[in-house]
């Protein structure tokens, strides 16, 4: 019951000085939204990539064509496009280079993945329309993407040699646009993008939003992957030859060592280029690497949080000093009431905490803004953690009982006839 | 035999300032005040009325000597305990009112039975009562700076009253108020003396006022150098009463 008066007298308190307590929290304010926007963005950028790596699997090595002396950490692959340089076709890799690699790994490469995107387009049937995605594949992609095919059968080789004008398209776009129960295979499907192609629906796969594709959109605008033979791809494509591709090892082949071998086996082959060269990652060292670096971006942002919020504490402590000396009198009286010490402590520690929290609860709004544009514009979906927020509140009333216990024990420790006597 | 509900022998409180200096406020006061007895201490300024109803009041402990209330020695009492003796026997009144600023009439007179731990009920209660003995009900949710010196003293005598005190103690209550407004008070703490008995110990250097009360006593210089049982006593009761039967 004092317990719940003390926070009555202490919003009061507050009230009466309203722009000093809100000054006063601006210390906790910064700290905790920092804190929390890190941990949002952190949390969105690490569940995203994360998922999308695990999807990929641990026995994918991906092999891609960059410039040399590039500054991307630890021997990562450049995201194609974001390279300054535009590589000549000379520099790329062929269908024979892919053919030798392979034939020379043989014993250890289960298959290779290839992909071209073409652009986005519109699938349409009547009225009924669904918005694709038109990407070029091999036969390994689906296995490199661990696609699951609902009917029908994936992109093949006879396909690819052939330059055959056939599709596997996503449930969802047959959900789009043709009528339920109808057997999509071996019917055509008419692709508007600058122009219009068809294609006849060999497969369907099962749709998943992804991280690098959130499924924001309503069901019926999902963008999905609307797959062809990469050599159809490939005829409009300014490059023929290839930058990027994903190897698929055997089971029981030790990634890592492979990855060097495959490393020094490229280095041999772009030994006389003196622009480019391959860049050989594999999954499981690139999430370990995120994960590092992550580690080590939260600890810097968790350093700054902590000295704000310690600033943020001391400030807290010096007004509740000030308020103390404010109030002396009004102690005195308090003690001739008969208010025990412990009971003026418990006021002022009260009235410390509430001015943490209030701070703290503005900061966890704030974080949670700022989490949520960052995570948006940097393409994630924003995920809150219930933890960090929970935490931050406990942290909040932690500092203000740490920095607030100070000020509060003088009060309590004042002698009455002092107090009263005070002018 | 009356009984004795101050009970004060050998009483010295010095403060110290310094080292080697120390200042004798009290010197050996011997003193008793009986239940239900309206008795004022009257002296001039610095000559340790103050520092004498704080050591009443258990705000202060004495140097040496010894203190009982109600025949309880206090000189080994913990802080807590007298904290508590402060919120139940005693009410303090204030020259400066000493009311807490933020906090309504009404808040204030509920924060001693706020410390007693009694429920919202009961104080909201108990607060309307006592605010309406001294006629400020209808200012109850008024804040301190919205009232006058007397109103504010009028609610202050409330919240004195709020955990019905065996003890009024009152340093100079009607020093900051003009005469009119002096007398309501002082009628107020005669209504609260006859209507309740609680025992009233008033400081103050009106000698018009000390004459109304049952007993006189002098401080000069933290001694005791007169006490007198007022003669005027009777007749200033009756002559209430008459004025009360008349209204
Ligand atoms: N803490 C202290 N330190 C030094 N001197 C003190 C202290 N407390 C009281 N005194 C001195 O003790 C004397 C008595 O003070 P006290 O306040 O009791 O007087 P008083 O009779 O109430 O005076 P007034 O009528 O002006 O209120 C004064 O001379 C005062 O200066
Ligand atoms: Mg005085």
């Amino acid at each position: 019951m004092l317990f719940i008066e003390n926070i009555v007298l202490a919003l009061s308190a507050l009230q009466v000085n309203k722009m000093r307590a809100f000054l006063t929290m601006t210390g906790i304010v910064i700290g905790i939204a920092s804190v929390i926007a890190i941990v949002c963005i952190g949390n969105s950028l690490t569940a995203s990539i994360t998922t999308t790596m695990e999807s990929m699997g641990a026995n994918t090595i991906i092999v891609s064509i960059r410039e040399r002396g590039g500054n991307e950490f630890d021997g990562g692959p450049r995201m194609p496009g974001i390279s300054a340089a535009t590589p000549e076709e000379s520099d790329l890799l062929t269908d024979e280079d892919l053919e030798t690699f392979i034939a020379r790994f043989s014993d250890r490469i289960e298959t290779i993945s290839l992909s071209h995107g073409v652009g986005s387009g519109k699938a349409q049937e009547g009225r009924l329309y669904a918005n694709v995605s038109v990407t070029g594949v091999n036969a390994g992609y689906a296995k490199a993407n661990n696609l699951e095919l609902l009917a029908g059968r994936f992109i093949a080789a006879k396909d690819i040699k052939g330059v055959k004008k056939v599709a596997v398209v996503s449930d969802r776009l047959i959900n789009n646009i043709f009528s339920a129960g109808t057997d999509p295979l071996g019917r055509e499907v008419k692709i508007y993008s600058d122009r219009i192609e068809t294609y006849t629906i060999v497969g369907v796969y099962k749709y998943e939003a992804s991280a690098f594709a959130p499924s924001s959109a309503s069901e019926k605008d999902t963008l999905t992957h609307f797959y062809i033979p990469i050599s159809l791809a490939k005829q409009d494509a300014v490059m023929k030859n290839y930058q990027v591709f994903t190897v698929i090892t055997k089971t029981g082949v030790d990634a890592a060592l492979f990855t060097r071998e495959i490393e020094e086996y490229f280095a041999k082959v772009y030994e006389n280029n003196a622009k480019w060269e391959a860049g050989v990652m594999n999954m499981e060292s690139a999430i370990s690497n995120m994960t590092s670096m992550l580690g080590t971006v939260s600890i810097a942002v968790a350093v700054i949080a902590a000295i704000s919020l310690l600033v943020g504490g001391i400030g807290v402590m010096n007004i509740m000093l000030v308020s103390v000396t404010e109030r002396t009198r009004e102690i005195g009286t308090r003690k001739a009431l008969g208010a025990r010490s412990s009971y003026i402590k418990a006021q002022f520690i009260v009235e410390a905490v509430i001015i943490c929290v209030i701070g703290g609860v503005i900061g966890i709004v704030l974080g949670l803004l700022l989490g949520a544009l960052g995570a948006n514009l940097l393409g994630f979906p924003a995920t809150a953690s219930p933890a960090v927020i929970a935490i931050s509140v406990s942290v909040t009333i932690l500092i203000g009982i740490f920095f607030g216990y100070y000020p509060a024990n003088k009060a309590a420790k004042l002698d009455p006839i002092e107090a009263l006597r005070y002018e | 035999m009356r009984e004795i509900m101050i009970d004060i022998r050998n009483l010295v409180k010095k403060v110290f300032i310094g080292s080697p200096n120390e200042l004798q406020i009290l010197k050996n006061i011997t003193m008793t005040v009986y239940k239900g007895e309206f008795v004022s201490i009257v002296g001039a300024s610095g000559s340790g009325k103050t520092t004498l109803m704080n050591v009443i009041g258990v705000l202060d402990r004495p140097t040496s000597g010894e203190y009982l209330l109600d025949g309880k020695p206090m000189q080994k009492k913990s802080d807590n305990e007298l904290s508590d003796i402060r919120n139940k026997k005693i009410g303090f009144v204030f020259q400066t009112f000493n009311l807490i600023p933020r906090n309504s009439a009404l808040k204030n007179v509920e924060l001693p039975m706020l410390y007693a731990g009694l429920n919202r009920q009961q104080r909201l209660q108990k607060a309307k009562e006592l605010l309406e003995l001294v006629g400020m009900l209808e200012r109850m949710y008024h804040l301190p700076n919205e009232l006058s010196g007397g109103e504010k003293q009028r609610v202050a005598i409330s919240r004195a009253l709020a955990n019905d005190p065996a003890i009024i103690l009152a340093d100079e209550p009607t020093g900051a108020l003009d005469s009119a407004t002096g007398r309501v008070v002082m009628d107020l703490f005669h209504k609260v003396h006859e209507t309740r008995g609680t025992t009233v110990v008033l400081v103050t250097h009106n000698h018009e006022l000390a004459e109304e009360t049952e007993r006189i006593i002098t401080l000069k210089d933290g001694s005791i150098v007169d006490e007198k049982t007022n003669p005027n006593y009777r007749t200033f009761t009756m002559k209430r009463g008459e004025m009360n039967a008349f209204h």
